[in-house]
Order: structure tokens, then C-alpha cells, then sequence
């Protein structure tokens, strides 16, 4: 999984921010958590940002890193913010209750087509 | 896997649905695939081509796929305890108004159904134990046939309009 890793500054804060690419299920739910892990560790920040604007899917095996890493952060005083999730990945964040422990942007609208199914 | 002298019943008898049927004008797909991670995308992708023809929102696509991840991520993740070398079959059929799924596999089983149904029974921090809520919720039907250490069918439908 493509993840593009880097440390912005937002409300006078560090934070860890993290656009990963794809389709977040299964396979690829082990090496997110690991990157995050690893992101926060070597940083030193407790604020997570994820750009989800390249997730195009989402199941409970990639919610559910989210959530371990709220479990972790939250007690240490950390965040986690979620911004630009398409439609149906935005869905799925609803579904699991995760937004109301996380803040997430509103959906973005994306047009599909067909072949890009 | 699971130790096959032990199973009382053919798993095959555990399925709700037989699909070799010659009368059957339905079309009908049967996949068998290892249970590795980098199949489920394959599976939910197949999932959704099957009802392409038909006028499907992109909602319900999605639906169709989130479920159907749920179940293979199931069958692999407890079934199979993560063993990559067994075998997970999926088949379906498509009606009229209605696509069938099934997901099958010989690992473990579920000694309690309805408790493994229930949200959030899963004891991993990092797993939400939503799989089968996700199920319910973006499925007309779920059905779970299971018999411990012979294996496990789930039987996803939808209906089509």
C-alpha cells in the first residue's frame, strides 16, 4: 500500500500526517497500523491526521486499526482527525459509530463510472 | 486444518444452497481461492461484476462489497486462524431480482452463532467485531451454517430491484 508520510503543522500542533492509497481491507490493514506506529513513535506526536482523499474502500479490518490507534492515543491526550473520505468510505466511518469518537470531514462527492468500479 | 475424522456431517450438507442444479436458468458462479488476504479484494471485485448488467447504485455496489469482504476476512482471519494454505469457495447466483452469495470454509467452525453475531464480541483491540453487523446491515439476508472444526457457509443475499 502506497502511503505518503509527513509532519504538518495545524492549530499550533505536530502532527502525524498520513495519505494512504487504495483499498484499506485485510491485506493491507497490518502494514497501515504499522506505518502509523512507527510514524508516531519516531515523531514523538500524538496527533494523527489521515487524508483518506485516496481510499476509495473501507472495511471493518481497516476501521478497526482506526479504532486500536484511538485506544491508544486517546488515554495519552492524543487526536486523530480524518478529512476528505469519499462518499462510501465516510459510509462505513458512520456505520461503525467512529465518528463520534473521531473528527471527520464531510464526504467528498466523487463521480465514478462504470469501469472504475 | 481441521481434523476431518471429527466432522459428523459433510460440510457440503451445511450449505442452505446447492447450486448444481442442470434446470437452473440462473447464472451461477463457483470460485475456489486460497485463503490469503490479497484474495478478498478479488472476491468483493467478482461480487460486483456478477450484477453489473443489472442497475445497481454505486451505494449498493459498495454494500455488495463490504459484505462480502466482511465474510471472506471471516473465513480466513477465524476460520482458518490465518493459515494461507486452505481453501475458501465462493459461489454465486443470480436471479431475477436477487443475488445469492455464499462463502464456505473448512476451518474451525462457530460453536455459538448467535454469540458470534453480536457486535463488538470480537476481544482484539484492533479488530471491531462489526463484520457481521456490516453484514446485516447492507444484506436483505444473512445466513450462517457452521459446525465446529468441519467449517463454516454464510449466505449473503440481496435483493435487486
Amino acid at each position: 500500500m502506497e502511503i505518503i508520510s509527513k509532519l504538518k503543522k495545524y492549530q499550533n500542533k505536530e502532527w502525524l500526517y498520513l495519505q494512504p492509497k487504495g483499498e484499506l481491507d485485510m491485506a493491507c490493514a497490518d502494514e497501515f497500523k504499522e506505518t502509523i506506529i512507527e510514524g508516531l513513535h519516531k515523531s514523538g506526536s500524538r496527533m494523527l491526521w489521515l487524508d483518506f482523499s485516496q481510499i476509495t474502500f473501507i472495511d471493518s479490518s481497516g476501521l478497526g486499526v482506526i479504532l486500536g490507534r484511538y485506544r491508544e492515543l486517546e488515554p495519552m491526550g492524543g487526536k486523530i482527525i480524518i478529512t476528505h473520505p469519499h462518499e462510501q468510505v465516510y459510509r462505513l466511518l458512520t456505520a461503525s459509530g467512529l465518528h463520534r469518537i473521531i473528527d471527520i470531514d464531510k464526504p467528498v462527492s466523487v463521480k465514478y463510472t462504470k469501469e472504475g468500479m | 486444518m481441521s481434523d476431518k475424522e471429527q466432522c459428523t456431517l459433510d460440510s457440503s450438507q451445511a450449505k442452505k444452497i446447492n447450486l448444481p442444479n442442470a434446470e437452473n436458468k440462473n447464472n451461477q458462479i463457483k470460485l475456489t481461492f486460497k485463503s490469503r488476504s490479497e484474495n478478498v479484494a478479488l472476491a468483493r471485485l467478482l461480487a460486483s461484476a456478477i450484477v453489473s448488467e443489472r442497475d445497481m447504485t454505486l451505494a449498493e455496489l459498495d454494500e455488495i462489497k463490504v459484505a462480502v469482504s466482511e465474510a471472506v476476512s471471516n473465513a480466513i482471519i477465524h476460520g482458518y486462524q490465518n493459515d494461507r494454505e486452505c481453501w475458501v469457495e465462493m459461489s454465486m447466483e443470480l436471479t431475477d431480482n436477487e443475488l445469492i452469495i455464499t462463502i464456505h470454509d473448512d476451518g474451525v467452525g462457530i460453536e455459538d452463532i448467535e454469540e458470534a453475531m453480536k457486535p463488538h464480541f470480537s476481544q482484539d483491540q484492533d479488530r471491531m467485531g462489526l463484520g457481521f453487523a456490516f453484514m446485516h446491515s447492507f444484506m436483505d439476508k444473512v445466513e450462517v451454517a457452521s459446525i465446529p472444526k468441519c467449517g463454516t457457509t454464510v449466505t449473503l443475499t440481496k435483493k435487486l430491484s
